[in-house]
C-alpha cells in the first residue's frame, strides 16, 4: 500500500519533472529556428497597434487567435476579409458600428495614423502560422466551401 | 473558532459574498446584450462588462482563498494569526484594488496620470500600476500566514500544500506582467498565469481546503487524507503543467504543443476524478456524525462538480483536432463556467458553511433554505452551461462548418441566451438563499470560542 512519503515523492517528483520538461519545450517552441510567427516582420507600426489594441480592450469583445470574448468577430484574417479601408473607416467612426442592427461597436473615433497602427498589427497577426486555425478563419477556407 | 485571530476570515467571506453578486449582475448586462438587448452600452459597453464580470470572478474567489487561508493556518499551526491588525490592512488594501480597478474599467480617471485603465489582455486586465499593489498586497498576505506557521506549533501537509499553492499562484502572477511586442508571446506567456493558476496551482489550494474540510467533517485519519491529498495534487501538476500546451494549438507556436498539449491535458480529468473519488470514499468511510450537512453537501458537491465541470467538459473539447473548430467559441465559456463554479467557488462556499458556525456559534445549518441555496445555484449553473454548450456547437457548425457570417450566426443564437438568463436567474436566487444564510449567521464574536 502506498505510504504518505511515497504519496510525497510522487507529487514532488512528478511535478518537478513535467515543469523541467515545459520550460525545455517552451524553450525549444520559441526558439528563432521555429519561429512561425515572422517575427522580424514585427514593424513599430504594429507594435502600436498592438497596443492601442490593448488599451482599447478589443479582446473584451472580438477573438484573435482565437482568444477574447466571443461578442465581435474573429479579427486574425480580418484585412483579407474585409480590407484595409472598411477597417479604418469603422475605427475612425464617430458613430458606432452597427452591422447586424443588434450588436454595436464602441466608436473609438481614432486618428488615421492610430487607425493605420492597428491595421498594421492586423496584417502581422495575419501572416502567423496558426496550424491550421488561420485556415479556417480565412476567406479562402470560404471559398473552398 | 479555537483562535481569535480566526475572525479576520468573515470579512475576507463577506467581501466576496459582495463581489460575487457584483460579478452576477455583470453576467446579466452580458446576458441580455448577447440576446441583443445592450441598452447600457452607452455607459457599460460589452468589453467593460466582461472584463468586470472575469476580474470580479478572480477578486471574489482570491478573497474567498484568502479568508480560507486565514482560518485554516492558524487552526493546523496551533497558534493565533502573526499579526490580526496587518490582516486587516490586507484586507482594505485588497478591497481598495477591486474598487479602483471596476471603477477604472468605467471611468478612465488614469488618463490624468498618461496611465491605461486597462491592460485589455483577458483575465488580466488590471493595470500595469495596479499590478504593483496586488504585487504589495499578496507579499503582505503571504508574510502573515509564513510567519504564523513558524511562530506555530505544528506544521501540517494541509496547511504546507495550502501555503505552497498560494505562494506559487503570486509567483506566476510576475509572468503576466512582462510586456512583449509580439501577440504570440504575449499569449503565450499569459497562459503561464491562466492556466498555471486555475488547472494548477490553485488546485493545490483547492486540494488543500478540500483535505482540512475533509478532515474536519468526515472525522477519517489527517494521515489517511493527506496521503491521498498528495496523490491528487500530484496527478494535477502532472497532468496540467504541460497540459498548457492545449492553449498553444492555435496561437502561433510549434506544433509540437498539438501532440503534448493533446496527450496530457487528456489526461487531466484524471487528476479531477481522483479529488472526487478521494473525497466521496472519505465521507464513506467517515463516521457521518457530523451537524454540518450543508457544509459536507457544499464540498463534495465541489469535487464532482469540478470533475463534470472542469475535467468532462474540459476533455470534450481539448483534442486538436476538436479544437481546432470549437476554438474561440462559446464552447468554451460552457465548460468555463461550470469549471470555475464546481472547482473554486463551490469549495470557497463549502468553507464558508464550515467556518460561519464556528465563528459566530449559531448552528444555523442543514435548515431548508440552506439545501435550496445549494440545489438552485446548482440547477442554475447547469443550466447555464447547459445554454452555452447548445449556443457553442451551433455556432461551430454555422460559422466553422457552414461558414455564415459571424453576426447572421450570433443573431440565429440569441434564444439559447434567453435559456441562459432563464438558467442565471435560477442561479441567482440560490445565491441570494445563500447570502441570506450568511446574513442570519450574523457577525463572528468572541462567544464563538472553543474552550
Amino acid at each position: 500500500m502506498l505510504s504518505k512519503k511515497q504519496a510525497q515523492v510522487f507529487f514532488l517528483g512528478g511535478t518537478a519533472v513535467t515543469f523541467l520538461i515545459f520550460i525545455m519545450l517552451t524553450i525549444y517552441s520559441l526558439g528563432e529556428a521555429q519561429d512561425q510567427s515572422n517575427a522580424e516582420a514585427l514593424t513599430a507600426s504594429a507594435v502600436r497597434g498592438k497596443e492601442i489594441w490593448e488599451k482599447n480592450n478589443c479582446m473584451g469583445c472580438h477573438t484573435l487567435f482565437g482568444e477574447g470574448g466571443y461578442y465581435a468577430p474573429e479579427l486574425t484574417k480580418v484585412v483579407e476579409r474585409k480590407g484595409e479601408a472598411i477597417i479604418k473607416a469603422i475605427l475612425m467612426s464617430p458613430v458606432a458600428w452597427n452591422p447586424t442592427g443588434q450588436r454595436q461597436m464602441v466608436a473609438y473615433e481614432m486618428t488615421e495614423a492610430e487607425a493605420q497602427d492597428v491595421v498594421e498589427f492586423f496584417k502581422w497577426c495575419g501572416n502567423v502560422d496558426l496550424n491550421g486555425f488561420d485556415n479556417l478563419v480565412s476567406p479562402l477556407a470560404k471559398k473552398d466551401q | 473558532m479555537k483562535y481569535k485571530s480566526q475572525k479576520v476570515a468573515y470579512w475576507f467571506f463577506a467581501l466576496s459574498m459582495l463581489l460575487l453578486v457584483l460579478q452576477i449582475t455583470y453576467g446579466f448586462i452580458m446576458g441580455f446584450a448577447r440576446m441583443g438587448m445592450d441598452g447600457l452600452h452607452e455607459w457599460i459597453p460589452f468589453n467593460t462588462a466582461r472584463s468586470t464580470h472575469i476580474n470580479l470572478l478572480v477578486v471574489w474567489l482570491l478573497s474567498g482563498f484568502m479568508g480560507a487561508a486565514y482560518y485554516i493556518i492558524p487552526e493546523e499551526s496551533e497558534t493565533e494569526l502573526w499579526s490580526t491588525k496587518w490582516a486587516y490592512v490586507q484586507l482594505i488594501s485588497l478591497a481598495l484594488v477591486g474598487v479602483i480597478t471596476i471603477i477604472g474599467f468605467h471611468y478612465n480617471f488614469w488618463a490624468v496620470f498618461g496611465w491605461e485603465a486597462i491592460e485589455g489582455r483577458k483575465f488580466l486586465e488590471i493595470p500595469r500600476q495596479l499590478d504593483w499593489l496586488v504585487a504589495g498586497n499578496v507579499i503582505l498576505f503571504l508574510v502573515i500566514l509564513l510567519m504564523t506557521m513558524i511562530k506555530g506549533k505544528k506544521t501540517t501537509t494541509t496547511s504546507l500544500v495550502l501555503f505552497g499553492g498560494l505562494v506559487a499562484a503570486a509567483l506566476l502572477y510576475l509572468p503576466g506582467m512582462i510586456t512583449f511586442d509580439s501577440q504570440v508571446y504575449d499569449s503565450f506567456f499569459r497562459w503561464w498565469v491562466v492556466h498555471l493558476w486555475v488547472e494548477g496551482v490553485w488546485e493545490l489550494i483547492m486540494g488543500g481546503m478540500l483535505a482540512f474540510l475533509l478532515i474536519k467533517l468526515t472525522g477519517v485519519d489527517r494521515e489517511v487524507i493527506e496521503k491521498w491529498l498528495y496523490v491528487v495534487v500530484g496527478l494535477t501538476f502532472l497532468s496540467g503543467i504541460l497540459g498548457t500546451g492545449h492553449h498553444y494549438y492555435y496561437i502561433g507556436v510549434n506544433n509540437i504543443w498539438l501532440i503534448v498539449g493533446g496527450i496530457f491535458s487528456a489526461l487531466e480529468p484524471l487528476a479531477f476524478l481522483a479529488m472526487a473519488l478521494w473525497a466521496v470514499n472519505m465521507y464513506r468511510k467517515g463516521e457521518k456524525k457530523h451537524p454540518n450537512k450543508t457544509a459536507i453537501l457544499w464540498t463534495l458537491g465541489s469535487a464532482i462538480v469540478s470533475f463534470l465541470g472542469a475535467g468532462v467538459l474540459g476533455l470534450a473539447h481539448t483534442l486538436p483536432q476538436t479544437n481546432l473548430y470549437t476554438h474561440g467559441t462559446l464552447v468554451t465559456a460552457m465548460h468555463g463556467h461550470l469549471a470555475f463554479w464546481g472547482a473554486y467557488a463551490m469549495i470557497v462556499m463549502a468553507m464558508i458553511m464550515y467556518v460561519l458556525p464556528n465563528l459566530t456559534g449559531r448552528k444555523l445549518y442543514d435548515t431548508g433554505r440552506s439545501r435550496a441555496a445549494f440545489w438552485l445555484a446548482n440547477l442554475g449553473m447547469f443550466s447555464m452551461t447547459t445554454a452555452f454548450g447548445v449556443a457553442g456547437v451551433a455556432q461551430v457548425y454555422m460559422e466553422r462548418i457552414m461558414k455564415v457570417d459571424f453576426g447572421q450566426v450570433q443573431n440565429q443564437l440569441q434564444v439559447h441566451f434567453l435559456v441562459l438568463i432563464i438558467g442565471a436567474t435560477i442561479f441567482t436566487i440560490g445565491i441570494t438563499l445563500y447570502i441570506i444564510d450568511f446574513l442570519k449567521y450574523g457577525l463572528p464574536n468572541d462567544e464563538a470560542l472553543e474552550s
